[in-house]
């Protein structure tokens, strides 16, 4: 396997690698060493490779990733695979504020805790967290899926739109305009599924589904602005 | 004896303030529009240029070169961005203008040199294929953002607010969320769609500075960063911005236009373009950064005038939206098809305005089809006739801009400076830092020169 060691690289000589280097040569497999909690690591992938980050990364690892494979053996910063289109990002420790924000597609699994607002403005992304997440989560979420293996925050699924949030643990409060709604078989299968892809060991019984009530999608005379 | 009928309107309680009252009493909502302020606001009309006199000598209107190349984004793109004018075309989402109208600008800033800007919505096919210079806003809903198209652009602007709305998200109504604009944007049709005011990913400098990077690690380094701020704390603003890495900044002022925002945004909150331009001025001179950093101001720009007085006061170029709109027949009574000309008079009417007054862009039924997704409405505009339109506005303003200069005895258009201009009013002294006309004096700076 390739190794690539960032206390002998910059991140734009590693990312050109990435970006350059690894369709070019066809490579499929590539470990980085001493990522040291490095921003912007792996951002802007377009290959199917299989990325190995050994340690903690930064803000933004794996941004807007299509196709590649990404494993952070580690903790990572904020927005991890923000806006990702496709392809797979799997955190082993813990991610910090809006992991995933704006996904389009792929899968995101966090298999510690994620901070605030994640999968806020999700437009298609899958999410699997291990442990729980943050206040606002899933803030103005259009689409895809968000699997809490814990609990959730404050707040959670302010403003959705059509993504649907499945939480196992307890939630704090729903944001405004988000309800929780009973399961249905194809609920289930779709968590069983979701927990199979992110190789977590959790009873799809055991989790509650939240979507819009869809009262802000047209504005409304009497809802007086103060929702 | 006939009795006198007095009319004495209240200057507080005037009738457009009753119709507020009534209005608001009668929908409990507060009002949505299109465009941008309409109160008086101190402006560019308020300086006048000095010329060439005794002291400075002319140069020939037609004869003698005057050059208007204009280059942005000269601190860290490896491609900065080269125009033949300092004028551009102001970011306006596919969705709350129609597919016809986002071509025709294109194919205008293409033939005029300049460049294009996509909006809140993601960059539609057809703008890239007719824009030779396309900029992509990074916006905070990131509606349609993806990294082909970033890679596909040739700037990217990183929007942090407007002059419209500094602090406020956006809104399209579900009149002109068609299938191809929700399915572009992720939503469902017809959904009323709030965008949010904060980016999803990060907040504050610091945040901003990273965010800057990965965008240019995405696209390798190559093209320019611009931040858009919308015109309040300006001076601090561009001061961050520049911390952050950005290459180009563009301030937006309160006379900025928008698609649909509260009216109570457009009209009271942030600062005239005037007194926006100096502050940003005068953060980059105070960082030495002036030229390093390139500045486009936007907001109520409409006339070559504008552009010269802009760039006098140290704007590397303008963007215009409004003044575009309006040069594609915003607000006209006619709409032309087949080179005739219709009348557009009843559907003003069915929108309570009329010609002159329109400002009903967040209806998604503009009477002749330029803020729209409604599929007859939109054929009022024929690109080719916008482009055409759009074409010749931009040449005016450009050769208003190069006959200002010559007067003033500059071969290059951005050899205009601040010296070259006076004040007609105090508050454009003081806003602009402008002396006033016939005198030295700049309110706040006495005893300072200039
Ligand atoms: S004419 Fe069309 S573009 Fe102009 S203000 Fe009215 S709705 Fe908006």
């Amino acid at each position: 396997m390739e190794s690539l060691d960032l206390r002998k690289i910059s991140v734009r000589e590693l990312n050109r690698f990435l970006h350059q280097e690894v369709p070019a040569r066809n490579i499929r497999a590539i470990e980085i060493l001493n990522p040291d909690g490095k921003h912007n690591l792996a951002c802007g992938m377009d290959a199917p490779v299989k990325i190995d980050i050994r340690g903690h990364g930064g803000y933004y690892v794996g941004g807007m990733n299509k196709q590649a494979e990404i494993t952070v053996h580690g903790n990572v910063g904020w927005g991890v695979a923000e806006n990702m289109m496709s392809g797979c990002v799997r955190v082993k420790g813990f991610a910090s504020e809006s992991a995933g924000a704006s996904g389009h597609g792929g899968t995101l699994i966090i298999e510690g805790d994620a901070s605030l607002r994640c999968g806020i403005s999700m437009k298609g992304i899958d999410i699997v967290v291990g442990g729980s997440v943050g206040n606002f989560s899933c803030f103005m979420a259009q689409a895809g899926r968000l699997v809490v293996c814990g609990d959730a925050g404050d707040g959670l699924g302010d403003s959705l739109y059509e993504a649907v949030i499945y939480v196992r643990g307890k939630i704090k409060s729903l944001g405004a305009d988000a309800r929780e709604e009973p399961m249905t078989e194809a609920d289930y299968a779709a968590v069983k599924e979701l927990l199979d892809r992110a190789g977590f060991d959790c009873d799809p019984k055991e989790f509650k589904r939240v979507a819009s009530a869809k009262t802000l999608y047209n504005w409304n005379a009497d809802a007086n602005q103060e929702y | 004896m006939s009795k006198r009928l007095v009319l004495e309107e209240s200057a507080s309680f005037n009738r457009k303030v009753i119709e507020y009252i009534h209005r608001a009493s009668a929908t409990g909502l507060y009002e949505i529009r299109g465009m941008g302020a309409k109160r008086s606001l101190p402006s560019f009309d308020d300086l006048v240029f000095l010329a060439a006199s005794a002291s400075r000598y002319p140069l020939e209107g037609y004869r003698e070169k005057c050059v208007t190349k204009t280059v942005l984004g000269t601190r860290f793109a490896k491609k900065p961005i080269e125009l033949d004018i300092p004028i551009t075309i102001a970011g306006m989402s596919f969705g709350a203008l129609s597919a016809n109208v986002k071509e025709a600008l294109g194919r205008a800033a293409t033939e005029m040199g300049t460049s294009t800007t996509t909006g809140d919505g993601g960059m539609t096919p057809e703008e890239r294929l007719s824009s030779k210079t396309l900029v992509y806003q990074c916006l905070p809903s990131r509606y349609g953002f993806n990294p082909d198209d970033l890679r596909k652009a040739d700037a990217i602007e990183l929007v942090i607010g407007q002059g419209a709305k500094p602090g406020g998200g956006g809104m399209l109504l579900g009149q002109k969320v068609s299938e191809r604009v929700a399915k572009m944007r992720t939503l469902p049709v017809g959904v009323d769609q709030r965008s949010a005011c904060r980016h999803p990913d990060w907040t504050g400098p610091d945040d901003l500075a990273i965010k800057i990077q990965e965008l240019r690690e995405i696209t390798e380094w190559e093209k320019p960063v611009y931040v858009k701020i919308g015109a309040t704390r300006t001076f601090n603003d561009v001061k961050l911005a520049v911390h952050a890495g950005a290459d180009v900044i563009v301030v937006d002022g309160m006379q900025g236009g928008t698609a649909a925002t509260q009216t109570v945004f457009i009209e009271h909150v942030g600062i005239p373009t005037l007194a926006a331009l100096r502050q940003a001025v005068d953060a980059l001179e105070d960082m030495n950064m002036r030229g390093k950093v390139q500045l486009i101001i936007s907001g109520g720009i409409r006339t070559g005038a504008d552009v010269a007085k802009a760039l006098a006061m140290g704007a590397d170029a303008v963007a215009i939206g409004q003044g575009i709109l309006y040069s594609l027949g915003c607000n006209s009574p006619t709409y032309v098809q087949n080179g005739e000309h219709f009348s557009a008079e009843a559907e003003y009417a069915t929108l309570n305005t009329a010609p002159g007054y329109c400002h009903h862009c967040h209806t998604g039924k503009c009477p002749v089809g330029i803020t729209t997704q409604d599929e007859l409405l939109e054929q009022r505009l024929d690109p080719a006739v916008g482009a055409k339109r759009v074409k010749n506005y931009l040449k005016t303003l450009n050769m208003e801009l190069t006959t200002v200069a010559r007067a003033c005895g500059k071969s290059n258009v951005h050899h205009l400076e601040r010296e070259d201009l006076v004040a007609l009013t105090v508050e454009a002294a003081a806003m602009a830092r402008i002396p006033l006309a016939g005198t030295d004096w700049i309110p706040g700076m006495e005893g300072r020169r200039f």
